[in-house]
């Protein structure tokens, strides 16, 4: 049973590197806004394809 | 029947604007003006139309274009740079007109515009941008001049509003709650067996876990807490008791008691103390929710540009206006801001003093004359000297004069409980440690002091009143009220007088009723019609809305005065509208502002914009009538005290043609009496009375309008609801009270307990989270069924 120790102190090491990747999160300003990227990822990219395509069949 | 008219009409596809006669059909689409036409088309020229697609009618109509000239001197430029290095350039923008997810994708394809541009950024909610550009390819000012083009002008004022919001203090705050919520978690894993009874195997680990929570409560206790300490020494030192006086001590005995429970390895209150601490950062927390793309702080350097023209040796030079000085020579243009207290040298000045006066007629200045700083300019470029400088001048008097309020020293009711409250824990913990010690059992009189203290604690009375107010807040700003904090939600229940404005505060500036003073024929509207058909003013604008005309003729030798009016030969006829300095002789005419038509040298009227009231004003007023007194200041002459009289009643203190000094002074006298003043305004004319008041409300059409320093915002269409306001942040208050009795309750059931010395730290355990979501629900129920009562949700 003293394996118990051990996982212990993994489960403690884990949990620390987690809030360790939070403080470095939120010193690179990740939390400073969390509205605009919710609204940004709906954006389609197909722009340039469109105008790449119109090329070609004028082409 | 009314959604299909709306449906059916036809708006601008750039900006959703009603079309009318002047209607620009480009490219199979329909648009409002010149300037809607021309962002389309510089957008479907770059393949951007994208920008149509995300929502229908994205645009804002362009205002008419800025003078960015100053952005070239380096001084300038330099002040509002975040970043430069010898390629790139880093600056960040405030642009009030970001309203929807198209103007971010546009703002973020800036690339695509100009190549230069190679990273633009928006945080929406607080509606700035934040643009990375090659500095050797494009200027600064060509950036902001493609932003301005594409109808995103930049706010760029004397008064910095990105650089001034950093949020710093809540970055500490949340390092804090992380590090708490974090050690909580970590100290009820070890905490739980203890829960379930231990095995013969488990107890081996109990030492071990004893002096892991150990280890888990010293952060939290020494950082996450360490603001409770400060606080109440420093309290203490001045021989007070504040809420945060009790919260310390009980943090402090529970980690005492923890070292002990380590040492003697018996079982601890670890998880007590870190679930204690977690919940009181996060009512910390919400009570220092804020509103990011309101600023309550604003005064006149918000409404000032950053730059002015100076005339150096007969040449303009941009000038800094902090760095304009007395003696230095001004060139004033059409629609600019008068920045300083200065002489009239050159020119004919028709200054607009609304902003100060908040009366809205141009006044004429003669050579020599003084201008006062906030006057804006109409008509022709003037020329200035300076006699005082900008800090000095008397409008920012309003903001330099040090007899304000002294910041809140109203105590709430928290801090009142806090006192009594702490006396009573403390004669209850030494009766029973007294007690058991005359008893001769130490270790319970020990136990029992420790216990009542632990148990006694005031935390649901420190989460209570930042979880109501917070929630109340939430009520108010869907009805387009907000307010600074929690804190002035705890104010608004305490008043007894209330202070009118009246321009734009009991009007709308933004409806309008326009009359025509005499009467035209049908060929003479066309006249007319087609004559503003030319014009962008906004005045054109608004009278040409009024008037049905079959056919737009035609017009030859247009003219366009600024600030004066427009004339023209229509169908060969001249035709004059605008003000009476545009008119070709003198006129009589009782009207002084107003659109004045003359046709063929005949005078045929005026069209006058008369201000509309507030919609329920009455209801509003007969509401208000019996609680509170009520009061009217007005800049503006008293053409309406009859109305006035007959809405507010007869016995009502009105004061008309009031200066903002004066203004001020009226609501130092009141407080001078004894009342508490909440004062509603509007404009910079109001911003000294709102300041000095007890709680100042800014009333305006546009939440992104700018508005000067207050306690809260109020959205004009809901100026109605301020009776229904009040109340509930009455009722807020007797809700905390009610959770007051609550916690009570259990503290009574823990101090039962206590006393007795027999506190397992299992019972704590469980006492306090139970009443901390007991009094959470009860608040968040509470305070849904008040706002139902009254009509706010």
């Amino acid at each position: 049973m003293s394996i118990l120790y051990f996982l212990i102190g993994c489960s403690i090491l884990m949990a620390l590197i987690f809030l360790l990747a939070f403080f470095w999160s939120l010193k690179n300003g990740q939390h400073d806004d969390v509205h605009t990227p919710g609204i940004r990822i709906l954006f389609d990219d197909d722009v340039t394809e469109e105008k790449s395509d119109k090329d070609h069949i004028s082409q | 029947m009314e959604t299909q008219s709306v449906l059916n009409q036809a708006v601008c596809y750039h900006c959703g604007d009603e079309l009318n006669l002047s209607k620009i059909t480009y490219d199979e689409k329909e648009f409002c003006c010149i300037g809607c036409r021309n962002v389309y088309q510089f957008l479907s020229e770059n393949n951007m139309c994208n920008y149509y697609a995300y929502n229908d009618n994205p645009g804002s109509r362009i205002a008419g274009l800025g003078h960015f000239e100053y952005l070239d001197e380096p001084t300038i430029a330099r002040q509002l740079i975040d970043y430069t290095d010898k390629e790139n350039t880093i600056v960040t923008f405030y642009i009030p007109a970001i309203h929807c997810s198209s103007c971010i994708w546009l703002l973020e394809h800036l690339y695509k515009v100009n190549q230069a541009i190679f990273n633009s950024r928006i945080d929406f909610l607080k509606k700035q941008v934040t643009i990375s550009f090659k500095h050797q390819q494009i200027s600064l000012r060509k950036v902001v001049e493609i932003l301005a083009g594409i109808g995103y002008e930049p706010l760029i004022s004397l008064q910095d509003v990105v650089k001034e919001k950093s949020n710093s203090v809540n970055k500490s705050l949340i390092l804090k709650i992380a590090v708490a919520g974090f050690c909580m978690g970590n100290v009820m894993l070890f905490a739980f067996p203890e829960y379930f009874g231990l095995s013969e195997l488990e107890k081996n680990f109990q030492h071990l876990f004893g002096w892991l929570n150990l280890a888990f409560c010293i952060p939290v206790t020494f950082y996450c807490a360490r603001d409770y300490f400060k606080s109440a020494i420093a309290s203490l030192k001045h021989g007070m008791v504040n809420l945060d006086t009790p919260l310390a001590l009980i943090i402090a005995v529970l980690f005492i008691r923890t070292t002990v429970a380590a040492i003697f390895n018996t079982p601890s209150f670890a998880d007590t103390l870190t679930g204690l601490v977690f919940l009181l950062l996060m009512g910390k927390w919400v009570k220092q929710r804020t509103y990011h793309h309101i600023s309550f702080d604003r005064d006149y350097r918000s409404y000032f540009p950053i730059a002015i023209n100076v005339l150096k040796e007969g040449k303009e030079k941009p000038t800094s206006i902090n760095e304009i000085q007395v003696g230095d020579r001004l060139l004033i243009r059409n629609g600019e801001l008068i920045p300083a207290d200065s002489i009239l040298l050159k020119g004919e000045a028709w200054l607009d003093m609304g902003f100060v006066t908040g009366e809205s007629d141009p006044q004429q200045k003669v050579l020599g004359e003084i201008v006062y700083a906030g006057g804006r300019q109409i008509g022709e470029a003037i020329e200035l000297e300076v006699v005082k400088p900008a800090s000095q001048s008397y409008l920012t008097g309003l903001w330099n004069k040090e007899n304000y309020k002294a910041s809140s020293k109203t105590t709430n009711f928290n801090d009142s409980v806090a006192k009594v409250f702490t006396i009573t824990v403390f004669v209850i913990a030494f009766a029973s440690a007294g007690y058991w010690y005359y008893f001769n059992d130490t270790i319970k009189a020990w136990s029992a002091f420790t216990s009542v203290i632990i148990v006694a604690c005031p935390c649901v009375i420190a989460l209570s009143t930042p979880f109501t107010l917070s929630a109340i807040l939430s009520v108010f700003d869907k009805k387009d009220f907000y307010v600074k904090n929690t804190d002035a939600v705890e104010q608004l229940a305490t008043f007894n007088t209330i202070v009118f404005d009246k321009t734009g505060t009991l009007t709308s500036t933004e409806e309008a009723n326009i009359h025509f003073t005499g009467k035209l024929t049908e060929y003479e509207e066309m006249l007319v019609a087609s004559l503003l058909y030319q014009s962008s003013h906004p005045l054109s604008r608004q009278v040409l809305k009024t008037l049905q005309v079959k056919k737009i003729l035609e017009t030859e030798h247009y003219e366009e005065v600024p600030g004066k009016g427009l004339k023209a030969s229509v169908d060969g006829v001249e035709v004059f509208a605008g003000s009476k300095r545009m008119m070709p002789f003198s006129i009589n005419a009782k009207e002084n502002g107003g659109v004045h038509i003359v046709i063929n040298n005949e005078y045929k009227g005026c069209y006058t914009v008369e201000q509309q009231w507030r919609k329920n004003l009455n209801l509003l007023i007969s509401k208000l009538q019996h609680k509170f007194k009520l009061a009217l200041l007005s800049g503006d002459t008293n053409k309406d005290e009859q109305y006035l009289k007959l809405v507010f009643g007869e016995n009502m203190q009105m004061l008309f043609n009031q200066s903002p000094h004066e203004k001020l002074n009226a609501i130092k006298q009141k407080q001078f009496h004894g009342e508490k003043v909440m004062m509603l305004g509007d404009g910079l004319n109001d911003a000294g009375a709102l300041k000095q008041s007890d709680f100042g409300i800014a009333v305006t059409d546009n939440i992104n309008n700018f508005t000067p320093g207050c306690d809260a915002i109020l959205k004009g269409d809901s100026l109605h609801y301020l009776p229904n306001f009040i109340q509930l942040s009455k009722d807020g208050l007797k809700t905390i009270k009610i959770c007051f009795a609550i916690a009570l309750i259990y503290n009574c059931v823990g101090l039962f307990f206590a006393v007795q010395g027999t506190l397992y730290p299992l019972v704590a355990a469980v006492l306090m989270p139970i009443s901390t979501i007991t009094i959470i629900s009860f608040t968040s129920v509470a305070t849904r069924y008040f706002a139902r009562k009254n009509n706010l949700i």
